[in-house]
């Protein structure tokens, strides 16, 4: 790295332009990288586009499932599933999440906090299958039948590290002094949890849950033993067949939620291994509502936070 | 930040008329949901450990260590209840190691690329796009690597290393025989894994980056140093602990990927070490095989293999995070960069 040379000055000035000059090729190499990192994403979302564009139309959203090989139908069963699926699944999460996340992030160096953050660490970087295997283990086996409950709640595990790492980042950034006036004047800590840090930390609270819905409406591998599939699976017929027979509304929500249920995910999976053309098109369809689903959920996610943080500025 | 019509005091006051003296009643309940919510998410970690524990005993108890070992030959016999794991641990460490191999230098760019070259309105633009790409799900991946990726990219790329490198001494066992015409192969999973990892590592790298204190810069730039020779012998080995962990949560996620896997790798056992023949890896048995295991040791042995992808994948995280937590604490706050 000297510039000081026994030749002189002239070699000096050579060896310092050849350092520059493979300083630039490495700098654009850098910036080549990039490029080559990005194209897997537009050749990914333009080949979905033109592809599930072909084969997507009105009936694919509203019927269900034909029997292999022939043409026409739809994935109601799928989009109705995953709907179920994602309304469980922050049910059973986003509650919980909020809790533990309040907890973590007000008493972050006692024991029970420090063991809360680095579980929740090491949850978000367990395997979706194995999230699964033991959904499989504690509710398919002692129930002894599949179900969206199953499902649910193993979507509900993949999205609690997601919730609580956002909760508890945005709670820290709420200024300690609207908390402690709000005690000060008075308010037990529960009423000044939920109705002062919560409102004031809600916006992104919400790209947190919304990055959430995002990871579990697109995963697959901890369905396969839980929600399993079910191409008959019809929520208003499941109603109507259940308000005839005359029970109450709940027992027809225990039957719909007792039931496996397929999902967009799950439906992209199995078709997608099938020897019919009819089924690979639908595949291409499913592809791109999954994949406009979770994108855009994911990119209005980020807007939100953008558009917040700007007029909080301005 | 707060909405005006709320502020705590209107709330609180009519909140005092209506308790009156029992104003902190709640408080209680409250700690105790808390800290129980914060419990369960402890417990959750132990139980799934626990439950892969106790749902594989059998299994341990009679394959030992042979369940483990390298084998050429290795058994996985539904039939004669015979089960080994060799192969499919060899095929999770194959690809996530080939993985990695090709996802580090392009990482490492778009890192470096991100936190020093880029103009500031290009930035959030660029992070996003690479978030965008880690977030589309795993099965669209394998579905364009089926019909997309596999017969357009890997299949060319694996005939020409079979002919190039397969005849080689020892690497050569590598790149041995012919990759089939659908393209499906170790080598295929290794480059979708990839793609699927290169925006993990390269976030990390690129806050690994900012976070280097600028002082390192100005110290190499007044030496004389180009910009390059600044980033590969000063940044690069200041952050290199934090690179490391980045590098380690990309393992981490390659290891347990399993969709994606599952679609492009072909799914077969056979004695060859070799990236240009299909092969298994261990999530993509357990994907495969769990809902359909003929005997309880076919189960028990899956669930075996899961509970090794737990531990190593556990292990790899608190390493990382250990990593990347003594990068951050080295770093003094006033002067990282924004």
């Amino acid at each position: 790295m000297t510039l000081e040379s026994p030749h002189g000055h002239i070699q000096a000035r050579r060896g310092y332009a050849r350092r520059k000059a493979s300083s630039t090729v490495m700098l654009i190499l850098t910036g080549l990288t990039t490029t080559l990192a990005l194209i897997p994403l537009f050749w990914i979302i333009g080949y979905v586009v033109y592809q599930g564009g072909k084969y997507i139309d009105w009936s694919f959203f509203t019927q269900l499932p034909r029997p292999p090989g022939v043409a026409g139908g739809g994935v109601l069963n799928a989009i109705e599933g995953t709907v179920l699926l994602v309304i469980l699944s922050s049910i059973f999460a986003i509650p919980p999440g909020v809790l533990a996340a309040f907890y973590a992030a007000y008493y972050p160096n006692t024991p029970l906090g420090i063991a809360v953050r680095f579980s929740t660490d090491v949850l978000s970087g367990v395997p979706s299958i194995i999230i699964g295997l033991f959904l499989y283990a504690v509710v398919v086996k002692v129930q002894g039948h599949f179900s969206a409950l199953a499902g649910g709640m193993a979507l509900a595990i993949l999205m609690l590290p997601v919730i609580i790492r956002t909760t508890e980042e945005m709670l820290k950034l709420v200024p300690p002094a609207l908390r402690e006036a709000s005690l000060a004047l008075g308010a037990p800590e529960w009423k000044t949890s939920l109705s002062v840090v919560l409102p004031a930390a809600a916006n992104g609270l919400i790209t947190g849950f919304l990055l959430g819905l995002a990871r579990a409406s697109g995963e697959t591998a901890p369905l396969l033993f839980t929600a399993l599939g079910n191409e008959y699976f019809d929520f208003a017929a499941q109603v109507r067949s259940g308000l005839a027979s005359g029970q109450n509304p709940f027992a027809i929500l225990a039957g719909i939620l007792g039931q496996p249920v397929d999902s967009l995910p799950l439906t992209l999976w199995k078709y997608a291994q099938q020897p019919y053309p009819e089924r690979t098109h639908q595949a291409w369809a499913a592809a791109l509502v999954l994949m406009a689903l979770v994108l855009s959920t994911n990119i209005a996610a980020r807007l939100w936070i953008v558009f917040r943080q700007r007029r909080m500025k301005g | 930040m707060i909405n005006k019509s709320r502020t705590p005091l209107s709330v609180l006051g009519k909140f005092r008329k209506r308790m009156g003296k029992s104003l902190h009643h709640g408080d209680r309940v409250w700690q105790v949901l808390t800290i129980s919510m914060g419990i369960c998410v402890l417990l959750l970690i132990l139980s799934i450990g626990w439950t892969l524990w106790q749902g594989s005993v059998d299994a341990r108890l009679k394959f030992g260590l042979s369940f483990l070992l390298p084998t050429l030959d290795a058994s996985w016999n539904p039939v004669l209840d015979k089960f080994q794991a060799w192969p499919f641990i060899y095929g999770t460490l194959i690809t996530s190691a080939m993985a990695i191999l090709l996802a580090l230098p392009i990482s490492l760019g778009i890192g470096i690329f991100l936190a020093e070259l880029c103009p500031g309105w290009l930035r959030l633009p660029l992070g996003w796009m690479l978030e965008l790409l880690a977030a589309i799900p795993s099965v669209v991946f394998g579905l364009w690597g089926i019909f997309v990726f596999l017969p357009a990219v890997v299949e060319p790329v694996g005939s020409v290393l079979g002919h190039t490198l397969g005849s080689l001494p020892i690497l050569g066992s590598l790149f041995a025989g012919s990759i089939p015409v659908s393209g499906a192969s170790r080598l295929a999973a290794s480059m979708i894994l990839t793609i699927m990892i290169v925006p993990t590592i390269s976030a990390v790298t690129r806050d690994v980056f900012l976070a280097i204190p600028h002082s390192q810069r100005e110290a190499a730039f007044a030496l004389g140093a180009t910009e390059w020779e600044t980033i590969s012998q000063v940044l690069v080995p200041y952050g290199l602990s934090g690179i490391l962990g980045a590098v380690i949560l990309g393992l981490g996620r390659a290891l347990g990927e399993t969709m994606a896997v599952t679609m492009v790798i072909g799914n077969s056992i056979e004695g060859t070490l070799s990236l240009l023949r299909p092969g298994y890896t261990m999530s993509s048995v357990i994907a495969n095989e769990f809902a359909e295991a003929v005997s309880p040791l076919h189960s028990q042995s899956l669930i075996e293999i899961g509970l090794l992808l737990f531990v190593i994948t556990l292990l790899l995280n608190l390493l990382a995070r250990f990593l990347v937590w003594r990068v951050a604490r080295r770093a003094p706050q006033q002067e990282v960069r924004g």
